[in-house]
């Protein structure tokens, strides 16, 4: 299953320069592969499956408890004073809560069209549509690496000028394509998401804010 | 005393008790029951310790009503995949339930070891109230308790022998509790704190090893240095196990060759661990003990290839050695080269998100052409090949457990870009011993065919993002005779290939499988089809209807759980 992709931006931009007009293809194969994961640079995205790879958690939070002392200590030179052993205590909470999986408030599962197996992103790893949307175009589409994201350049699966468009499934049970309503109230009421074709996903309006509307975002008219 | 004709076995009832009292092998024992009536009552009359693999295939009254003269129990709860945040909180594993009935059957109870159970404070204090003769207590990754619960049972448990603490989630409120412990407590063997992070009051700890003479095992936490920590082993040269604390430099006055001077007098030591924080200038101070090492654990230092060149070429007699990959292929190779009875390696990931790092099919070639005994490897590593593998098990045929993790998920060989199906057709093939198999990587169900047809003394086997059919699983249940754990997650099997293992469930433990493509409807024929087996469906909040995203399956005589919470469906 081939699946070409555009590159530049399409409609709903905030501007910015893409520069890349090139196109690009990206091949969709049907099982997951290492390029599905993001280089180290990335920490955020490359923390996504959940219970992988099989390290014990309390191992895991032990090496994240070295890393930040020897960083410190790095920092503060040899003998190391009581603020650096608090900022540790605390950076140490937020990495085990991190590596804990925050039962359904943090995972959430993503399904592909066209894929047998699902996964689970985390959710509170990002802070915005763009960074989640660039995650999973890179855990699921298998954008390469090498190509530099700018913080500006939208996602194609936000921006509708892709085959696929991303959509979740709200604790109504209602369809809604992501990206409606603030990131927040996307936060509190996000089930689950699905990676859709586009074409399959009939009545669907490119993303766009009203303020008059009522706050229920437009519901999916799902072709099955 | 004639011997009755028409029944040779009928042995006198006292003969029977006192040969029974001498087994301690349980896999004898359930055998020796087995044979007739009079032999199943010597054997249960006489039995001191059980074992409790799975905690919810048996009831504790069960267990009580057979075996009324237990004194050491060991309990298993959860499910392996609950280390990796696979299971729900709250799932189950509750050894209140245990210890009430225990308290009446069993008043005497004298040890308990428990792994992957829930354990409240609450529990520890009924634990060191109710059971007076009480001695060893070993929790490892359990979790639910902090060190109120451990004030309990050091305050309480005046023979306390063994207080075993190992890689558990324990709520560390501090509030030091190694100080509630009797002046007059002298009978310590084993303390083990070395998970947990907060201080505990080093002059109580310096007070109790000094007065307890049978002290062998001691592993400390991260907070003792270095200076402490000589104090304490000139308290107790007889240690044959020493979990270190932090070898940070700007905590430690002594000077190196007072802390060599230290260990040297500790002529019993076998085990070393800990090395918090250890860098190249206080390493040598172990020098004087690593030629008697057998087992030697740096799984939480970050040392490179150099300082582990040091120790290593001094450590003879190794068998056991766990790393951290910070050590690198280089450092693999020193381990081939200094250790030639090597027996068990373990390569941890310090960093498992960076590709960069890390070791490779080089450093495991290096290990196994130096170390022909090795049988049991755990190997994290960011790529590998079948070519290497496939030597590996050459130099290695003696594997019985082989755990490879290549850590981003379905890798092929990153040379050739095959599926690493030859890899473990390797294993399988040059291994006849193996019991324990782990595989990873991109795997098609022609990995799954070869350890079928070969792996026949396989007992545990786990496979993550692997296969590409059903076939992949049937192969491996319907090949292997002697499974008894199986754990599966993000596979593409499902109804059909968990219906195949239909003959095997009731020989096995248990079996996992998660984010593969099980149906409840699936599940539903399995438990209708087989009525000693709980088939339990965790659910998944985000799951579609009729998936069943979590199985567990697990032969019972205690029917369902009657604590199950409410996420946890028994069909």
């Amino acid at each position: 299953m081939e699946t070409t992709f555009r590159l530049s931006g399409g409609g709903g931009g905030d501007g910015g320069d893409y520069g890349d007009d090139d196109e690009l293809e990206l091949g969709l194969g049907l099982s997951l592969t290492s390029a599905a994961y993001a280089p180290s640079s990335n920490g955020a995205l490359s923390s996504q499956v959940v219970g992988w790879p099989p390290v014990k958690t309390y191992r895991m939070n032990s090496l994240v408890n070295q890393a930040k002392f020897s960083k410190n200590e790095e920092e503060k030179g040899v003998g190391g004073n009581d603020g650096s052993k608090k900022k540790k205590k605390n950076s140490n909470k937020n990495d085990e809560k991190m590596v804990k999986e925050t039962g359904h408030s943090g995972f959430v599962k993503v399904n592909m069209d066209g894929l047998p197996i699902g996964r689970k992103v985390d959710l509170n790893a990002h802070d915005c549509y763009e960074t989640l949307a660039q995650a999973l175009e890179i855990m699921f589409l298998k954008a390469s690496s090498s190509i530099r994201r700018e913080k500006q350049q939208h996602s194609r699966l936000l921006d509708g000028s892709s085959e696929f468009v991303l959509t979740y499934e709200d604790k109504e049970g209602d369809w809604m394509l992501v990206g409606d309503v603030p990131w927040r109230m996307f936060l509190g009421t996000v089930k689950r998401l699905r990676i859709m074709k586009t074409s399959d996903a009939n009545g669907l309006a490119p993303r766009y804010q009203e303020k008059n509307q009522k706050p229920k975002s437009k519901q999916l008219e799902l072709r099955r | 005393m004639d011997p009755d004709l028409t029944k040779p076995w009928a042995l006198p009832e006292e003969f029977l008790k006192r040969t029974f009292a001498l087994i301690n092998s349980d896999k004898d024992r359930n055998s020796a029951s087995l044979v007739c009536k009079d032999w199943y009552n010597a054997e249960r009359f006489s039995r001191r310790h059980v074992s409790i693999r799975n905690c919810y295939s048996v009831s504790p009254e069960i267990v009580a009503a057979r075996f009324p003269g237990i004194r050491s129990v060991t309990l298993k709860g959860k499910p392996r995949f609950s280390d990796f945040n696979l299971v729900p909180e709250d799932w189950g594993a509750d050894v209140q339930s245990w210890l009430s009935v225990f308290a009446a059957a069993y008043p005497f109870l004298e040890e308990l070891r428990l792994k992957r159970m829930a354990v409240s404070d609450e529990s520890l204090e009924y634990l060191a109230m109710n059971f007076h003769g009480f001695k060893a207590l070993s929790l490892l990754s359990c979790d639910g308790f902090s060190t109120i619960g451990l004030e309990a049972i050091v305050t309480h448990c005046k023979n306390l022998t063994e207080l075993d603490l190992q890689e558990n989630g324990i709520d560390d409120l501090g509030g030091d509790w190694l100080s509630y412990v009797p002046e007059n407590l002298t009978s310590l063997e084993v303390l083990n704190f070395a998970a947990l992070d907060s201080e505990v009051s080093f002059d109580a700890l310096e007070s109790l090893v000094s007065r307890c003479k049978s002290l062998r095992v001691l592993k400390v936490n991260r907070k003792i240095s270095l200076d402490q920590l000589r104090r304490l082993i000139e308290l107790a040269p007889k240690l044959t196990e020493l979990g270190t604390g932090s070898f940070a430099e700007d905590l430690v006055s002594s000077s190196v060759t007072e802390l060599e001077s230290a260990f040297s007098k500790c002529r019993d030591l076998h085990t070393l661990s800990g090395f918090w924080d250890v860098t190249l200038l206080y390493l040598p101070v172990i020098f004087p003990v690593c030629g008697n090492l057998t087992f030697l654990n740096l799984s939480y230092a970050t040392l490179g290839a150099i300082e582990l060149e040091c120790i290593l070429t001094r450590c003879k007699s190794l068998r056991r050695l766990w790393v951290l990959d910070t050590v690198g292929d280089e450092g693999l190779e020193m381990v081939g080269s200094c250790c030639p009875l090597l027996e068990e390696l373990r390569v941890f990931p310090a960093d498992p998100f960076n590709q960069e790092l890390g070791v490779t099919e080089s450093g495991f070639l290096s290990v196994s052409n130096g170390c022909p005994n090795l049988h049991y490897v755990l190997y994290f590593c960011q790529r590998m090949t079948n070519a290497a593998v496939a030597t590996v098990a050459q130099n290695c045929p003696n594997f019985t457990h082989f755990r490879l993790c290549i850590m981003s998920p379905g890798e092929p060989d990153y040379l050739t870009n095959e599926p690493m199906d030859e890899a473990f057709g390797a294993i399988v093939k040059t291994c006849p011993n193996l019991r324990r198999l782990s595989v990873s990587g991109r795997l098609t169900d022609l990995a799954f065919e070869y350890i079928g047809n070969h792996a026949k003394n396989l007992e545990t086997f786990s496979v993550a993002f692997a296969g590409t059919s059903d076939l992949g699983m049937e192969y491996v249940m319907r090949g292997c005779p002697k499974l008894r754990r199986v754990e599966i997650r993000d596979c593409p099997f499902g109804d059909n290939a968990l219906l195949s293992g239909l003959a095997q469930y009731e020989s096995m433990r248990s079996l996992w499988m998660s984010a593969c493509n099980v149906t409840t409807d699936g599940c539903k024929k399995l438990a209708d089809e087989m009525p000693r087996l709980n088939v339990e469906v965790i659910k998944d909040d985000g799951g579609e209807d009729g998936s069943a995203d979590k199985v567990y399956i697990y032969r019972t005589v205690a029917g369902p759980r009657t604590d199950a919470p409410p996420f946890v469906v028994t069909l």
